[in-house]
């Protein structure tokens, strides 16, 4: 049984336009210790993917609708809210993409670490505060005695993030899902801050979902990806073969967008190039059609009629019509 | 550069949206039709209603409907609702002026707070801060009680007074404009700084103004009502709070006299301040989503 | 250290206010027309010009304008505010008596309406299109229209008249007996109506401006983090959210306390409660300018002690400010 079992997922939101599927039968699993990245331009589904494995879907606009999300086997979309509480941060968790505004501004960074550690793992006051201030240590940030005491908006954004990681990790999730997590970061920070990431998620066993636009990240610290579109997968595989057979148009698109992509991370690697053409709006998210039929080159009929189906090819699952 | 099948939102003038979306605020617009019956009824109702407010005309406190005084008699035998209408008059009266002249004040200081910085604004938000820490209506007490007691008196005492949010809202909107564009572009055309201040930076500037400006009208009322309670006010006029103030002493034995004037004053009150809340949702849409 | 020279500044900025006050109370005593030895010639029923020669010399109204000055804020910085000859008391005398009820009053409603209004605030902010929501929109339109000294009447009308459960003025009931209890009880009976009535219109405000305050943090990222950690909805909103949305709330409640301080006038105006809001009225009413600037002044010293104290306030809920950072 895998770790985590999505299956059939639908999540819908609600717009003055009416009511559309944000994420629409979305499948996947992850194993234990797994790195799985989550790929797409902004506004595919990727964050509300993340929200809903945290059963943080915004209320009331949004709603998971249906299919089930099984961690341990256990159905999430159907746990009590005070069973996702417990699990919250504590078997699963996220950190965010923004490190500047995700941390209270009015509370100091050991206290918030610590507050985790009270939550979930039944610690007491003193216990917390010296796990927090070793996790602060684990995280790479010097002092970290002196740093607990000090309040978010003495440290630099690079500091909150592993701040930010720290908190994450401070229970030894199964899961950390790391939204973009460094995309508010200096290239420098970058680095440093994937570096830490896989050592730690090595070294806790942690699965990682990682959800990024950037391809370089992907080939870095992936071992499985899901390449996302308009609320759909367009594509799954493992990394080294996604990489070098793409077979969903988008995906080529996204992987030639970046030149160098399977060479190492360095400063100056070149951002992600945009694909020519944008995502469509969510009120076409539900059509039964291929909704990146406007994108591709090599569309045709049946890409205007029907929702492509996902087939598996060699290692690879795709949906597009143009596939073989 | 998108073929989607959204249509382009057709080009009006920011007045007819704004306009629009003021008639969507329901509340707002039955609070303006109130506002115009009362104002109408202020104007039109002295001349129109036979008895004199200052004339004795049937036994002191009798109760509403008694003798075809409809609002009853106030504790000389004067008709109440003849005061009420005569009342409407001057409270209408110094709400609007004594708002104009605070909003005059509070404009000039914040404009000049806002436009020129440096010492300037720093001596004048001293200023305004200064008379952030006086007791508004004990101030303006005082100023009545040393200046004597006439309209003119009462509405630069609460004019002086209460300018001071106007005056912040001012500046910070200056402060926010004075670095846009097209000021810059005003001030290399070789605009002068009063043109700049006035013509330029002011206009674009109103929107949170008019708003604040609608709510003094409301709080100047209240102010006045407060004074006149208090009996500090033109004794050859009749207000709101006058007729409170003079029937006080039977606040117990004939509810009546003073409720009616209150009732008077919170409608005329609420209507402003929802009028001000339409205003305001219709001049800045950012805050709807609030 | 640097938290200590900030509140340095703070104080002597606060004294420059006070000495600005006794600024303008000088120049509106000298701009009204006639000066304190016309009073206490009308008070003695008429007096020759000689006499009124000595009396400006003995009261150094001879001097030049700007010595008259220095020797007034002399004078108050010493305590003495000058002479009532209307109550035939020294002004600092009679205000010391006044004072204790009136900071009873204006304390008890200030930390009422910001509680309550606090409390409603975090209700609306919760379920922002819910009724609770649109009932406090309701209560603060309503607090804001109705002029106090009104409502106050109308409570009065209420719980004093038709349904006694409250007295309908006075501080206390002069010929109760009992011990310090009972007199307690009766003072805190005494309270009701009047704070309520003060309160009233500054909870509306405060529970408005939490509301929306609370709304605005509400969708900040912190508190997606909060809820990330798997915190309960009482941690996120009590400890995370609003803390955070305190700040503005403390702002405002020290910009309002001038006005908590006018509204007072006129509630223990109808509530006949012995503070300094009645004494204001008598003083105003038997023109006896030295009180009623004694008054002036002293109310605005209990404003800067208030805005004093919310800056400290406010240093403790946001370590921004403390810190000197934002």
């Amino acid at each position: 049984m895998a770790l985590l079992e999505v299956q059939n997922l639908r999540v819908e939101l609600k717009t003055r336009e009416g009511i559309f599927p944000v994420i629409d039968d979305l499948s996947f699993s992850l194993e234990e210790g797994q790195n799985l990245a989550l790929v797409g331009e902004s506004g595919c589904g990727k964050s509300m993917t993340a929200l809903a494995l945290m059963g943080l879907v915004p209320h009331p606009v949004g709603r998971i609708a249906g299919g089930s999300i099984k961690f341990n086997g256990e159905d999430l979309v159907a746990a009590s809210d005070a069973r996702m509480r417990a699990i919250r941060g504590n078997d699963i968790s996220m950190i965010f993409q923004e490190p500047m505004t995700s941390l209270n501004p009015v509370y100091t960074t050991g206290e918030q670490i610590a507050e985790v550690l009270r939550r979930h793992q039944g610690l007491g006051r003193k216990a917390a505060w010296e796990n927090s201030v070793e996790l602060l240590d684990a995280v790479g940030i010097p002092t970290p005695r002196q740093r607990a005491e000090v309040y978010p908006h003495q440290m630099s954004g690079g500091q909150r993030q592993r701040v930010m990681i720290a908190m994450a990790l401070a229970c030894r999730p199964k899961i950390l899902i790391a939204d973009e997590p460094t995309t508010a970061l200096d290239v420098t920070v970058q680095a440093q801050i994937f570096d830490l990431l896989r050592d730690l998620e090595r070294e806790f066993g942690t699965a990682l979902i990682l959800i990024t636009h950037d391809m370089g990240a992907v080939v870095e610290m992936a071992d499985r990806m899901i390449v996302m579109y308009a609320g759909r997968k367009a594509e799954e595989g493992p990394v080294d073969a996604v990489i070098n057979t793409p077979l969903h148009p988008y995906t080529k698109g996204l992987i030639a967008c970046v030149p160098h992509l399977m060479d190492t991370i360095t400063e100056d690697r070149p951002e992600l190039f945009e694909i020519p053409g944008i995502v469509p709006p969510l009120s076409r998210f539900g059509e039964d059609a291929c909704l990146f039929r406007d994108r591709s080159d090599q569309c045709t009929q049946k890409c205007y009629e029907c929702r492509p189906a996902e087939v598996k090819i060699g290692e690879q699952i795709v949906a597009c019509w143009g596939a073989e | 550069m998108t073929d989607q099948t959204q249509p382009a939102p057709k080009a009006r003038s920011p007045l007819a949206e704004t306009a629009e979306m003021f008639l969507k605020n329901h509340a707002a617009v039955v609070a303006s039709i109130v506002l115009i019956a009362i104002i109408i009824a202020a104007i039109i109702g002295p001349p129109l209603y036979a008895d004199d407010p200052f004339e004795m005309v049937w036994a002191p406190f009798s109760p509403p409907g008694e003798e075809g005084f409809i609002l009853g008699t106030d504790y000389l035998g004067r008709d109440m609702l003849s005061m009420i209408l005569s009342g409407a008059r001057v409270s209408l009266a110094i709400g609007v002026t004594a708002a104009f002249v605070s909003v005059f004040i509070g404009i000039t200081i914040g404009a000049l707070a806002g436009f020129y910085r440096g010492w300037v604004e720093e001596v004048l938000m001293r200023f305004t801060e200064f008379f952030q820490v006086l007791p508004t209506l004990l101030f303006s007490m005082v100023i009545v009680a040393l200046f004597g007691a006439s309209l003119v008196t009462v509405t630069v005492a609460i004019g002086v007074v209460s300018w001071t949010a106007v005056a912040r809202i001012t500046r910070a909107e200056f402060l926010r404009i004075r670095e846009l564009e097209y000021v810059m572009a005003s001030r290399a055309a070789g605009a002068g700084n009063m043109k700049l201040m006035f013509a330029v930076i002011l206009p674009n500037a109103l929107p949170p103004i008019i708003v604040q400006a609608a709510l003094m009208v409301g709080t100047a009322i209240l102010f006045e009502a407060g004074l006149a309670f208090l009996g500090l006010t033109d004794p050859n006029v009749i207000s709101w709070g006058q007729i409170i103030g003079s029937n006080r002493e039977a606040i117990l034995s004939e509810p009546f006299a003073v409720t009616i004037p209150g009732v008077a004053i919170f409608i005329t009150v609420l209507a402003i301040s929802l009028v001000g809340d339409g205003l305001n949702d219709a001049l800045n849409p950012k805050l709807r989503a609030r | 250290m640097a938290l200590l020279i900030s509140v340095l500044q703070r104080i002597g900025y606060a004294l420059a206010l006070l000495i600005a006050v006794l600024v303008l109370n000088f120049l509106l005593m000298h701009a009204a027309p006639g000066d304190i030895a016309d009073t206490i010639a009308q008070d003695m029923g008429g007096a020759d010009a000689e006499v009124m020669e000595r009396i400006r010399r003995d009261y150094g109204l001879d001097l030049p304008v700007w010595q008259q000055l220095l020797r007034y804020i002399g004078n108050v910085a010493q305590g003495d505010l000058g002479y009532s000859f209307f109550f035939q008391v020294p002004v600092t005398d009679l205000l010391i008596e006044r004072v204790p009820a009136t900071l009873l009053l204006v304390i008890t409603a200030q930390l009422l309406a910001i509680l309550v209004g606090v409390i409603l605030g975090v209700i609306a902010a919760r379920r922002p299109n819910g009724f609770g929501s649109h009932m406090v929109t309701l209560l603060a339109l309503f607090g804001y229209s109705a002029p106090v000294f009104w409502t106050g009447i109308m409570l009065l009308i209420c719980f004093s008249l038709w349904v006694p459960l409250f007295p309908s003025g006075g501080m206390q009931d002069v010929t109760l007996e009992g011990g310090l209890f009972e007199r307690v009880l009766d003072v805190a009976r005494h309270m009701v109506l009047p704070v309520i009535t003060l309160a009233s219109i500054f909870l509306a405000l405060y529970s408005r401006l939490c509301r929306a305050s609370m709304l605005e943090v509400l969708g900040a990222d912190y508190i997606r983090t909060a809820k990330a950690k798997g915190l309960s909805e009482g941690g996120i909103v009590f400890k995370h959210a609003l803390k955070n949305a305190l700040s503005p709330v403390v702002t405002l409640a020290g910009l309002q306390f001038s006005a908590v301080v006018s509204g007072a006038v006129l509630v223990e105006t109808v509530f006949s409660w012995p503070g300094l809001g009645t004494l204001a009225l008598q003083s105003i009413l038997a023109r006896d300018t030295p009180t009623i600037l004694g008054i002036l002044f002293f109310s605005s010293l209990v404003v800067v002690v208030v805005n004093l104290i919310t800056d400290l306030v406010l240093r403790l809920i946001d370590p921004r400010i403390r810190t000197g950072a934002a």
